[in-house]
C-alpha cells in the first residue's frame, strides 16, 4: 500500500507545478463572484490556456483531445493547481465533467466533432437540465414533454437548480418522449442550444445571495433530432454512464479548500478573545477543531482509496457514496465550528477590521449544497443500506 | 500511489482470519477472564503465525513486512474478538532481548502507561503476563510482575479482558529511551485503532444481518428507512476510519505521504495521522456497537448476544495508550498556520 507518487507521478507532478506556477499570475486576479459574465471569461481564459498547454480535459482520451490522464495524475493535477491558487473548472464544470464524457460515450462522431473541441477550447459553456419542481431525489419522474414534429422535437416544460444556466451556450437536457412507458424508460437525452426560441432563464437566489442557478422555463422550443444523444427513450441510460465517469477525484478541490478553512479557523480561534484569554484556549472548542481535521485527513484518505479504485474500474458505490455522505456531516460539522469560534463575528459576510472572517461565514452556508446537491444525505443513505449492505427495497 | 490493498495483504488478513475464527471461538473467549481462563495454547498458535512481529526484522524473528500489514492484521483481530495482550505483545517485540520469546509466545507481556499521579492505574493481562512493560513519556522500564503490587478486579467491565487494580509500581530497568517510548505510544496507539475499526465492521455485519431477517409489521426491519440509515452511517463511518487507519500505518512507514497540501504541521505527520485515526476509529467503533445493539432491540441487551463484548472490549480500547480527547487535541495542535 503506498501513498506517495511512483516515479512517473513524481515527473508529472514537476511537470504541473512547474506549469501552474508561471501560468498562474498571468491569469490577472479573480471577477467579483456575482458578476457572471466576468467570471464566465474569467474561466474560460484559463481553460484556453489550459488548452494551449495541453492541459485541458486532463482525464478525457487522447483521441478525444484529452490529456488521457490516470485518476492519480488527475488527482495531482487538481492538487497542484489548488496549491498554485489557479481557478477551479467554475462555468466549465458540466461541459468537462459531464457533457463532454457523455458525448464522447454516446454521442454520433459529427456531434463529437462539433462540439468536444468547443468544449476543450473554453469557447462554449454547458449547463445541465436534468432536475425538475416536480422531479430531485426521483429524477426520474421528470415531466418537461418533447413531442416529434417531423426533425425536430418541441419541447415544453421547466427546469431548475440549473447552475450557469445565465452563461452556458448549450444545454445537456433530459424529456420525457414516452409518458406511457415506465418512467425509467420513455426520457431521452437532447442538446439544446440555449439561444433557441422559447427558452427563458432566470436567475435563482440561493441562501448564499448569489444567482449561482437558474429555472430555466421551456415554452415549444424547437430542437432538431439531430441533436439527440443515444436512441429515443434510451435517455435514462444514457445520463447514468455520465455518473460511471467518476474516478474519486470529484471532491478533491472542495476538499483541500475545507482543509485550508479549518486551518483559517485555527488561526482566527488563536486571535479572538474569549473569556481571560482567545478562543483557543477553551480545550473543549479546541479537541473539536481536531476532530473536525482528523476528519478530512480522514476523508483526504478516503479519496486516495477511491482514486486508487477509480484506477481500474467504477468507484462502487461503497467508496463514493460513503465518501459524500460524511463529507457532508463533516462540513455541517465545520459550519457549526464556524459560528462557536467566531461568535458575534459571524453575524457579517463582509471581513470585519483586522479579522478575515468573510470567506468562512460564506463557506458555512454551503455545507447545504453537498448534503443536498447531487444526491442528498437521505438518497445516498439508501444506496449504501440497498446497494452495499443489502437491506431490502422499500418497493 | 496504489491506496488499497494487494493480494499478499489480502492473503495476510484472511490467513489470521481463518486461525483466529479456529483457535478462539467467541464461547472460549467468553471465559477468558474468568480464573485459568488464559489458553496458553492458542495464544502460542496466534504468535506462530507471526501476528505479534508482522514488522519486525527476521533478525528478531519477525516477517520484515510494513507497518499497514499488521494494521491489517490486527483489524481482523478485533472483528474476531480475539483476547490478550495484543497490543503489548507487538510493542514488546519490539526490543531486541525479548523480541523472540515475546514475539514467539512463550512470553506473556503486560504494558502499563503510567498515569497522571492520583489516578487509579488499572491494568488489563497483568495476571497473565511474564514480564511488565512501563511506559511514559522519559522511556521504557522492564519489570517482573511479582514486583508489583496489585488485586485484581473481580467485575472487569470487558468480561472477555481481566483487569488488576496496581497499587504499586516501582521502578524497574529502564530498557527503551524516551525515542522507543515514542515509538511504543505511537504504534500502541495505532494498533489499538486498527482492533477498534476491526470491532466497527463486525458489529455492523450482525446488525446488517439481523436487520434482513428480523420481521416486524411483516416486513423484515431493515427495510426500514429508520433503521436503514443508522446502518449506512456506520457502514461510512467505518470506511472513512479504514482509511484513517491504514493510512496512519503507510505513513508511519513512509513519513510525508499525507502532507501534500498542508507541510510543516507540528509533531510531524506520523504523530498528526496516527492522532487522526484514533480520532475516527474510536468514533466509528463506538457509533457501530451502540448502533447495533439497538438495531438489535431487546436481544442487544441481553448477554447472550455477543455485541455487548465488542462494546466493552471497544470501550477499553479506546482508553488505550490514548484517548478520543487527547488525539483529537493533538491533530488541533498540528494546525500552526497563522492567519
Amino acid at each position: 500500500m503506498l501513498l506517495l507518487d511512483s516515479e512517473s507521478e513524481a515527473q508529472f507532478r514537476k511537470e504541473i507545478r512547474a506549469w501552474v506556477r508561471q501560468a498562474v499570475p498571468q491569469l490577472g486576479g479573480p471577477p467579483p463572484e456575482r458578476d457572471w459574465q466576468a467570471r464566465r471569461r474569467y474561466d474560460s481564459a484559463w481553460q484556453r490556456m489550459l488548452a494551449d498547454a495541453g492541459y485541458a480535459g486532463i482525464h478525457w482520451p487522447r483521441e478525444y483531445g484529452g490529456r488521457g490522464a490516470s485518476p492519480a495524475e488527475h488527482l495531482i493535477f487538481l492538487e497542484e493547481s489548488a496549491a498554485a491558487g489557479a481557478p477551479d473548472l467554475g462555468v466549465h464544470f458540466v461541459g468537462q465533467l459531464h457533457a463532454g464524457p457523455t458525448l464522447i460515450a454516446e454521442a454520433t462522431d459529427e456531434q463529437r466533432a462539433f462540439h468536444l473541441p468547443r468544449i476543450l477550447s473554453g469557447e462554449a459553456v454547458w449547463c445541465q437540465g436534468f432536475s425538475e419542481p416536480g422531479a430531485g431525489s426521483d429524477l426520474a419522474g421528470l415531466r418537461t414533454r418533447a413531442v416529434r414534429d417531423g426533425d425536430h422535437y418541441v419541447v415544453t416544460g421547466q427546469k431548475i437548480w440549473t447552475s450557469y444556466g445565465p452563461v452556458a451556450d448549450y444545454c445537456e437536457l433530459l424529456v420525457r418522449t414516452d409518458p406511457d412507458a415506465p418512467k425509467h424508460r420513455g426520457i431521452t437525452w437532447l442538446i439544446m442550444p440555449m439561444d433557441s426560441p422559447g427558452v427563458d432563464v432566470r436567475p435563482l437566489r440561493t441562501i448564499h445571495g448569489d444567482s449561482e442557478f437558474a429555472e430555466v422555463y421551456l415554452d415549444e422550443v424547437r430542437i432538431p433530432v439531430a441533436n439527440r444523444v443515444g436512441a429515443e427513450n434510451d435517455g435514462w441510460r444514457v445520463a447514468m454512464v455520465t455518473f460511471g465517469f467518476e474516478r474519486g477525484t470529484a471532491f478533491v478541490r472542495e476538499l483541500i479548500t475545507a482543509r485550508s478553512h479549518v486551518a483559517d479557523l485555527a488561526a482566527l480561534a488563536r486571535v479572538l478573545p474569549r473569556g481571560a484569554g482567545t478562543a483557543w484556549d477553551d480545550a473543549g472548542l479546541r479537541r473539536d477543531i481536531g476532530r473536525v481535521a482528523a476528519e478530512l485527513d480522514a476523508l483526504w484518505a478516503l479519496t486516495k482509496r477511491n482514486v486508487t479504485r477509480g484506477m481500474v474500474g467504477v468507484i462502487p458505490p461503497a467508496g463514493g457514496s460513503a465518501f459524500k455522505l460524511s463529507y457532508s456531516e463533516t462540513l455541517h460539522h465545520l459550519s457549526a465550528l464556524i459560528i462557536r469560534v467566531l461568535d458575534r463575528a459571524a453575524l457579517s459576510m463582509d471581513d470585519l477590521p483586522g479579522l478575515p472572517t468573510g470567506q468562512l461565514v460564506h463557506a458555512q452556508l454551503h455545507a447545504f449544497a453537498i448534503s443536498i446537491g447531487a444526491g442528498t444525505s437521505q438518497i445516498q443513505r439508501n444506496i449504501l443500506a440497498e446497494r452495499v449492505l443489502g437491506l431490502p427495497k422499500e418497493r | 500511489m496504489h491506496f488499497d490493498l494487494d493480494e499478499d495483504q489480502r492473503a495476510l488478513r484472511d490467513t489470521v482470519r481463518r486461525l483466529a475464527e479456529e483457535v478462539f471461538p467467541v464461547e472460549r473467549t467468553r471465559g477468558w477472564a474468568e480464573p485459568g481462563g488464559f489458553d496458553r495454547a492458542a495464544w502460542s498458535a496466534l504468535a506462530e503465525l507471526g501476528t505479534f512481529a508482522v514488522y519486525q526484522p527476521e533478525e528478531r524473528g519477525g516477517l520484515a513486512l510494513p507497518v499497514v500489514n499488521a494494521v491489517l492484521a490486527y483489524q481482523t483481530l478485533g472483528a474476531c474478538l480475539v483476547p490478550g495482550p495484543l497490543v503489548a505483545a507487538a510493542l514488546a517485540a519490539d526490543l531486541d532481548g525479548d523480541s523472540g520469546a515475546v514475539g514467539g509466545g512463550e512470553v506473556v507481556p503486560a504494558v502499563v502507561v503510567r498515569p497522571e499521579p492520583g489516578a487509579p492505574l488499572l491494568v488489563e493481562h497483568l495476571r497473565d503476563a511474564d514480564v511488565v512493560y512501563v511506559l511514559d513519556a522519559h522511556g521504557i522500564e522492564r519489570l517482573d510482575p511479582a514486583a508489583l503490587t496489585a488485586t485484581p478486579i473481580t467485575v472487569p467491565l470487558d468480561p472477555t479482558t481481566p483487569l488488576s487494580l496496581v497499587t504499586d509500581l516501582p521502578r524497574g530497568d529502564q530498557v527503551g529511551d524516551a525515542a522507543q517510548a515514542a515509538r511504543w505510544s505511537l504504534l500502541g496507539s495505532l494498533l489499538s485503532s486498527a482492533l477498534l475499526v476491526g470491532h466497527a465492521l463486525r458489529v455492523l455485519d450482525l446488525a446488517t444481518a439481523h436487520a434482513q431477517q428480523r420481521e416486524q409489521f411483516g416486513r423484515p426491519i431493515g427495510t426500514f428507512q429508520a433503521v436503514k440509515h443508522m446502518l449506512a452511517d456506520c457502514f461510512a463511518r467505518g470506511e472513512v476510519a479504514r482509511a484513517a487507519v491504514d493510512a496512519a500505518g503507510v505513513i508511519i512507514d513512509e513519513p510525508g505521504a499525507l502532507d501534500i497540501t498542508e507541510p510543516g504541521s507540528g509533531g510531524g505527520p506520523a504523530v498528526r495521522a496516527v492522532a487522526a485515526a484514533r480520532v475516527l476509529a474510536a468514533e466509528a467503533a463506538l457509533l457501530s456497537c451502540r448502533t447495533a445493539i439497538q438495531a438489535h432491540g431487546g436481544m442487544g441487551f441481553t448477554w447472550e448476544v455477543d455485541l455487548h463484548l465488542h462494546l466493552k472490549r471497544a470501550l477499553l480500547l479506546e482508553t488505550s495508550y490514548t484517548t478520543s480527547d487527547a488525539a483529537a487535541e493533538a491533530v488541533a495542535q498540528s494546525l500552526q498556520r497563522v492567519p
